[in-house]
């Protein structure tokens, strides 16, 4: 979604961002883990976006910029503060751990348990939640996440590889090791 | 048994983000490795799996009316009265109109982000904490931004002139970190904002010290980057750290 205009338009924001609505909520609930917080998050990030017109910049990306104004609000936001403050600070630095013999995916897929899935994915530490939604749910590309998340590529590849093996242990855990 | 750079590569390749020719060699690799072919299919149903379980919450048509309302009603405005303006008779009243408008616009823009640099530089002074990095030596202060903004800058020698460097802190305009240098002159305090030029488009660089809102203020931009000094010091201060500044900058 690259908008190559001179200077965006209110009227240009409009038919850029409505269609953005049920993917940005979907996200800011994962987010926030409530309804109401994510109702206000969204429409935070609308007037903020709104208002800040100016500052995008055009030729960029306008899907990753609006995901960035949310994030950034999210994590200023009382709940956000909190989440984050969790989060270890060397969380990619981190050295791998080796993940554990067997597949819990291939369990899992075969027992079809979405909501399973939905709790992991909801158990797993901010900067894996989002990084993984972004890349699977909204099938963005490294380049649109690191722009989301002002992070540099590097760091969203190997985030990503984490996040996935902490969804798996997670799973396996949940699947009792079996 | 893969090695973890290669489980990076291999996420990387079924996101579709490898190069062509390592895409190739990993396809070549998949082929012959059983294992690898294993992990590749558990892989792509767990994407599958993922995508489905991640759509998990939809807005209500409630919320969905109430922000169409908040973003719509400028634009609604705007169309209803460019539609009763679209008669021939109108047509070079509308089009001034517009020009009008434009130029207004620019300006409310501007005035806009100025505003946003003097709260920007009125909170910091109003902080029990003014600057974050507190130091009058600029080889402490500038290294002390590394890694916290997405760019780098100079700054002057301030040995011999009025002006002393209290510290500096983070900012933030339109969305984007930038470096706030606070100085000192006499008893007054210059806040010198450096962001990257994208981050203030509607800022517009003029000749020498304006006014606003009381605030004396120098904007310029040099190297791809925006420079903003504010205080309520005289503008012949602004003038000459600006000078000092850009001095540094070339240097």
């Amino acid at each position: 979604m690259e908008v190559a205009k001179d200077r965006l338009t209110a009227a240009a924001f409009e038919e850029l961002a409505m269609p953005l609505f049920d993917q940005l909520y979907n996200f800011a609930h994962w987010l926030t883990k409530e309804r109401s917080e994510a109702e206000d998050l969204v429409q935070e990030t609308y007037a903020k976006a709104l208002r800040g017109l100016a500052s995008f910049q055009p030729g960029t990306n306008f899907r990753a910029w609006m995901y960035r104004i949310l994030r950034n609000t999210f994590l200023t936001s009382r709940t956000g503060l909190k989440v984050a403050s969790t989060v270890p600070l060397d969380a990619d630095d981190a050295p791998e751990i080796p993940s554990s013999a067997g597949t819990p995916e291939s369990i899992f897929i075969e027992k079809s348990q979405e909501h399973l899935l939905q709790t992991a994915i909801d158990e797993l530490p901010l900067h894996f939640r989002e990084v993984l939604l972004l890349c699977e749910v909204e099938e963005m590309s490294y380049q649109e996440i690191a722009d989301a998340l002002s992070i540099p590529i590097g760091t969203v590849m190997s985030r990503l590889s984490r996040a996935r093996r902490a969804l798996r242990e997670l799973l396996q855990k949940k699947l009792g090791g079996s | 048994m893969m090695a973890d750079e290669f489980t990076v590569k291999l996420d990387a390749y079924l996101d579709g983000e490898l190069p062509s020719s390592e895409m190739k060699a990993i396809d070549a690799h998949v082929r012959d490795c059983p294992p690898c072919a294993a992990d590749v299919l558990i892989r792509v149903q767990m994407k599958r799996a993922m995508q489905a379980a991640g759509k998990r919450y939809s807005p209500s048509p409630e919320f969905r009316q109430r922000i169409q309302q908040q973003i719509a009603s400028r634009p609604r405005q705007w169309a209803s009265r460019a539609w009763m303006a679209a008669s021939a008779v109108m047509a070079i009243l509308l089009i001034a109109g517009i020009l009008n408008s434009y130029i207004g616009r620019e300006r409310l823009e501007q005035e806009h982000a100025f505003s946003e640099v003097a709260d920007l530089h009125v909170a910091a002074l109003a902080s029990p904490n003014t600057v974050d990095v507190a130091s009058s030596d600029r080889h402490t202060v500038k290294p002390w931004f590394q890694g916290k903004i997405p760019f780098t800058f100079n700054l002057p020698e301030l040995q011999n002139t009025e002006f002393t460097l209290v510290g500096g802190r983070i900012a933030y305009l339109g969305q984007a970190p930038g470096a706030e240098l606070i100085f000192q002159v006499r008893k007054h305090y210059v806040s010198v904002f450096i962001f990257q030029e994208h981050a203030a488009p509607a800022l517009r660089s003029g000749s020498g010290v304006r006014k606003h809102v009381s605030f004396n203020y120098e904007t310029w931009t040099e190297g791809g980057l925006r420079y903003i000094a504010i205080s309520d010091t005289t503008g012949d201060d602004i003038s000459k750290l600006a000078e000092l500044l850009k001095a540094a900058a070339k240097s």
